[in-house]
């Protein structure tokens, strides 16, 4: 097997792992970036409504501590107060390097970046009403963000393997990560690539779920690369299920909807937010959302011959408004819902949209796990940035807008850290044969398989669970009913039968070693929510409806070995303000 | 590898220009002389015509134009078909007789109207 | 039951491409022709290759030629493009075939970094960010949407003869996108650039760009305006 060498290997090139690369590339140091898609074509550029940030546009006054406040708040006070610190106060320059790199965010009149109000905002600490602090490139800012980031890379020349997938992490006898195992998707050919720092910016997983916003891709690549070389997951339990994801075929339609003033009614016309949440109504947070949503198709107010849904209503904001603000909402509505907002409501359904846990770093990106004696201890050589890391700002529930800012300022800082960390010198181990052998021991078993089942079989199996024992709402009974057939798929995933194994650009092969990556996910996922025994942003059960601070006011760790579930402190100690304490959650 | 050594003026932008400046003078050549055989001119009429310094320097200008204007529209026809892409090596041979005939059939056509209308 | 044609060619065992026919159960939905895809890799035929990743239209992964037309295929409807009941899938035409219905872009991706697709400004940037009027970024409005599908160039006669030397309709939109833009300031080395006889003049207009995008932007006027600029640089 062919070696190749670098001082960086960002696996991802979506945004979070396109801003790392930027940041090593500009630094000078060899720099690769292994998609498996060409860069523009990652999730990242289906991110619509905004980057959340107090850039002070909007609102002259604006503050970054009012911004952390409302993602304490947001996260249902298990998000690290210190990350969520380094987050809101480093954003804004972080938003404004992206505005000199090129970004085409929509302006104000004073020529500044335009913001809107987005769900779970809030002025002066909760106490001065809706804030308007999500900076947008009209409904399109992740496509403006995805392809602002990939020409600036462009710029600086960095190495660019795309259509190229990871494998598996290689780690040194020491425990260190030095380097993944990628496969040319063009040609087949397998390639130990090298690395003193390999940086996991591998997305979500939404594709765990029969009916998601996520695309295809969104295998949960870097949690199944993760979770077989020993690092544990974080907060698994927790995923976002999006309000306003379009009734059949899933597609998202943005939380900027209601910013600029739409809302959602039920099959009375009757805007049913304003019951369930009466000062924030329709932008509450999105687990109080979705969850009201629910409750209302449940008692029977859904829409529709099945009343299976509800609708958004939008039309009374005017064309001018719409075509403008949300020029690409229009066109997703007509293509995908037959229906032209303009002129009539959206169907829309509570859909599944973000991984909130991931692998626990800390604020530089390094990979955490947690020792015999409960400190946490740096993973020597793994990083992780954007949805697949859990640092963790979202904590129990994401607020909108803050994915993109997410992505930005801890791809960044990754890529800061690294390069410190380069010009002190990494020295690690080199892998042996054996290290390398070992870690590609999954594609060789997939690659010499010849009985099993077939792969879209098994995955829209392993969806169907996902989907019913572990949706918006949750109960100890259902859950373990779906682990155990969590439990059934699992040998028959692990033996998935790989029928065409040809060489050239075989995407069978890799949707095969996606559907694994899948299953980790999912299992992940499906142990921990069972296991957190109360009710939590995101995490909504009918069997413990309460939420639990005595018990539950931490992270949830898991490990695939064993199937272990461990706990793990969350941060409360910022270092620049005052710690925010739990307190009841309303909106 | 199509090179830009053998356009007209080695530059896009001139050789758009003069193609489209090109083609209105051969319009207003074409249209005058339709004109002139829609009024019925007899022989002495079409030699006195001719005879003219006005005349003979119209019909240099629009074969000038001519040239200039078969040239730019030959060279992008040859550099869109029959190049190493498009053919393979034997494109880079090929292209270059073809181009070295278009240019002495014009060069050809030139001196002869220049016989013709001051031989 | 729905026609399907698929092109087929694997470049390990197949001397030369065939087109191969599947039958579909539709279940009498209109479906997109990226769900048809999905449906015959799943059922029918795993080796069927092509690229897909959001979906919805806007990562530009599966730029196909449907039925004779460049388009992406998880945006068109069965309704919008089959009749007769037949469904023919090729790659998109122009570029070398890796395999199946996916093509070898890299010509396309060197167009689009030829024009610097980047923006220049070497003034101190400012504490916060460059202020930019909302007439100046309208003036964006219908360029930086472009998704890189490479509908457009794949369906342009002038980029199938000089692919390597006519940018093609994607990267001079982007060409003119950066022009556009207030912010940037290398107008004149960008013009500089695109001034020899092929980047920019071997558009002749037929607006085949304007006729597949599936954005709906126009390639065709963003050239105008960059022959309008070279013009008045000229002049």
């Amino acid at each position: 097997m062919r070696t190749i060498s670098f001082d960086g290997v960002i696996v991802g090139g979506g945004g979070a792992g396109m801003r790392a690369a930027l940041q090593l590339a500009q630094s000078g140091y060899k720099t690769a970036v292994i998609s498996k898609v060409f860069p523009t074509r990652s999730h990242t550029v289906s991110a619509q409504g905004g980057i959340t940030c107090a850039i002070a546009s909007a609102d002259p006054q604006d503050d970054w501590r009012w911004h952390m406040y409302d993602t304490v708040k947001g996260s249902d006070y298990i998000g690290d107060q210190d990350a969520i610190e380094y987050m809101c106060s480093v954003g804004p320059e972080a938003i404004f390097e992206l505005e000199h790199m090129g970004l085409p965010f929509s302006r104000t009149e004073e020529g500044r970046i335009y913001q809107r109000p987005f769900g779970g905002q809030s002025k002066n600490y909760g106490e001065g009403g809706q804030a308007a602090r999500t900076c947008a490139a009209a409904d399109r800012t992740g496509h403006a963000l995805l392809h602002t980031l990939y020409q600036n890379n462009v710029k600086n020349q960095t190495v660019f393997f795309n259509e190229w997938f990871a494998t598996d992490l290689v780690k040194n006898s020491d425990g260190a990560v030095v380097g993944v195992i990628a496969i040319c998707i063009e040609t087949g050919e397998t390639v130990y690539v090298k690395s003193k720092a390999t940086v996991f910016a591998t997305g979500g997983a939404g594709r765990i779920y029969a009916s998601t916003t996520n695309a295809h891709i969104n295998t949960g690549d870097g949690m199944g690369m993760a979770l077989r070389a020993g690092v544990p997951a974080q907060d698994m339990e927790m995923w976002q299920f999006h309000p306003t994801g379009i009734y059949g075929a899933g597609t998202l339609v943005t939380e900027g909807c209601r910013g600029e003033g739409g809302y959602l009614v039920n099959a009375d016309g009757e805007r049913f937010m304003e019951r369930y949440a009466p000062n924030a109504k329709d932008l509450a947070g999105r687990d109080v959302v979705a969850r009201s949503m629910i409750l209302e198709i449940l008692e029977g107010r859904g829409c529709g011959p099945e009343g299976d849904h509800v609708k958004l209503k939008l039309d009374h904001l005017g064309e001018e408004v719409l075509e403008s603000r949300l020029p690409g909402i229009c066109e997703l509505s007509r293509t995908f819902a037959h229906v032209d907002p303009v002129k009539e409501p959206i169907p829309v359904v509570p859909t599944c949209h973000y991984m909130m846990g991931g692998i626990p770093t800390n604020i530089h990106g390094q990979a955490l796990t947690v020792d015999a004696q409960g400190s946490d201890e740096i993973i020597p050589g793994l990083y992780a940035c954007g949805e697949v890391a859990c640092v963790s700002v979202h904590g129990a529930n994401r607020l909108g807008g803050n994915s993109l800012l997410d992505l930005v300022v801890f791809g960044r800082a990754s890529g800061l850290f690294i390069e410190d960390a380069l010009k002190q010198g990494i020295e690690l181990r080199d892998a042996t044969t054996s290290d390398i052998e070992e870690a590609n021991q999954r594609l060789i078993s997939l690659n010499e398989g010849s009985a099993g089942e077939n792969v879209a079989a098994l995955r829209k199996e392993l969806q169907g669970v996902m989907q019913n024992y572990f949706g918006v709402f949750r109960n100890g009974e259902f859950m373990q009913e779906g682990v155990k057939k969590l439990a059934d798929l699992k040998e028959r995933i692990a033996n998935v039968h790989l029928e065409d194994k040809s060489n050239a650009f075989n995407t069978a092969r890799i949707e095969c070693l996606e559907l694994q990556n899948l299953f980790e996910t999912a299992e992940a996922t499906a142990i921990v929510a069972e296991a957190r025994k109360e009710s939590r942003g995101a995490h909504a059960r009918e069997d413990f409806t309460e939420r639990n601070d005595d018990e539950w006011l931490c992270h949830s760790l898991y490990y695939r070995e064993g199937q272990k579930v461990d706990k793990r402190g969350v941060n409360f100690t910022p270092r620049t303000v005052d710690t925010f304490q739990p307190k009841i959650r309303t909106y | 590898m199509v090179t830009q050594v053998t356009s007209f003026s080695r530059n896009g932008l001139s050789d758009w220009l003069i193609q489209r400046v090109s083609s209105l003078i051969l319009l207003a050549y074409f249209l005058f002389i339709a004109v002139q055989i829609g009024l019925g001119v007899d022989y002495t009429q079409w030699r006195a015509l001719h005879d003219t310094t006005a005349m003979k320097v119209f019909t240099l200008l629009a074969v000038g134009a001519f040239v200039a204007h078969a040239w730019i529209g030959l060279w992008t026809v040859f550099t869109d078909y029959l190049t190493e892409y498009m053919l393979g090596p034997i494109g880079n041979i090929i292209r270059p007789l073809l181009q070295i005939a278009v240019v002495l059939a014009l060069v050809v056509y030139a001196i002869w109207v220049v016989q013709v209308i001051w031989g | 039951m729905l026609q399907v044609s698929i092109y087929r060619f694997n470049p390990e065992t197949d001397a030369t491409p065939q087109m191969q026919d599947y039958s579909i159960d539709t279940g009498g939905k209109d479906l997109m022709v990226l769900d048809v895809l999905e449906l015959i890799k799943a059922e029918h035929d795993s080796t069927v290759t092509y690229r897909r990743s959001c979906r919805e239209g806007v990562c530009g992964s599966d730029g196909l030629n449907i039925n004779g037309k460049n388009g992406l295929a998880c945006i068109t409807p069965l309704s919008e493009t089959v009749r007769k009941n037949k469904l023919v899938i090729r790659p998109l035409p122009g570029l070398p075939v890796v395999r199946d219905l996916v093509v070898d872009m890299s010509l396309f991706y060197a167009q689009y970094e030829k024009i610097e697709p980047y923006l220049q400004n070497d003034t101190p940037a400012p504490a916060i960010e460059r202020l930019q009027s909302p007439e100046d970024r309208a003036k964006l409005d219908g360029l930086y949407e472009c998704i890189l599908c490479a509908c457009c160039s794949t369906s342009c006669p002038s980029f199938w003869w000089n692919p390597d030397r006519f940018v093609g309709p994607a990267g001079l939109l982007q060409a003119y996108r950066f022009l556009a833009d207030s912010r940037d300031q290398a107008t004149d080395e960008r013009l500089a650039k695109l001034d020899d006889p092929f980047s920019v003049f071997r558009c002749h207009g037929i607006q085949n760009c304007v006729n597949v995008c599936p954005k709906g932007l126009n390639p065709t006027r963003a050239i105008g305006h960059i022959r309008t600029m070279l013009l008045n640089r000229a002049a």
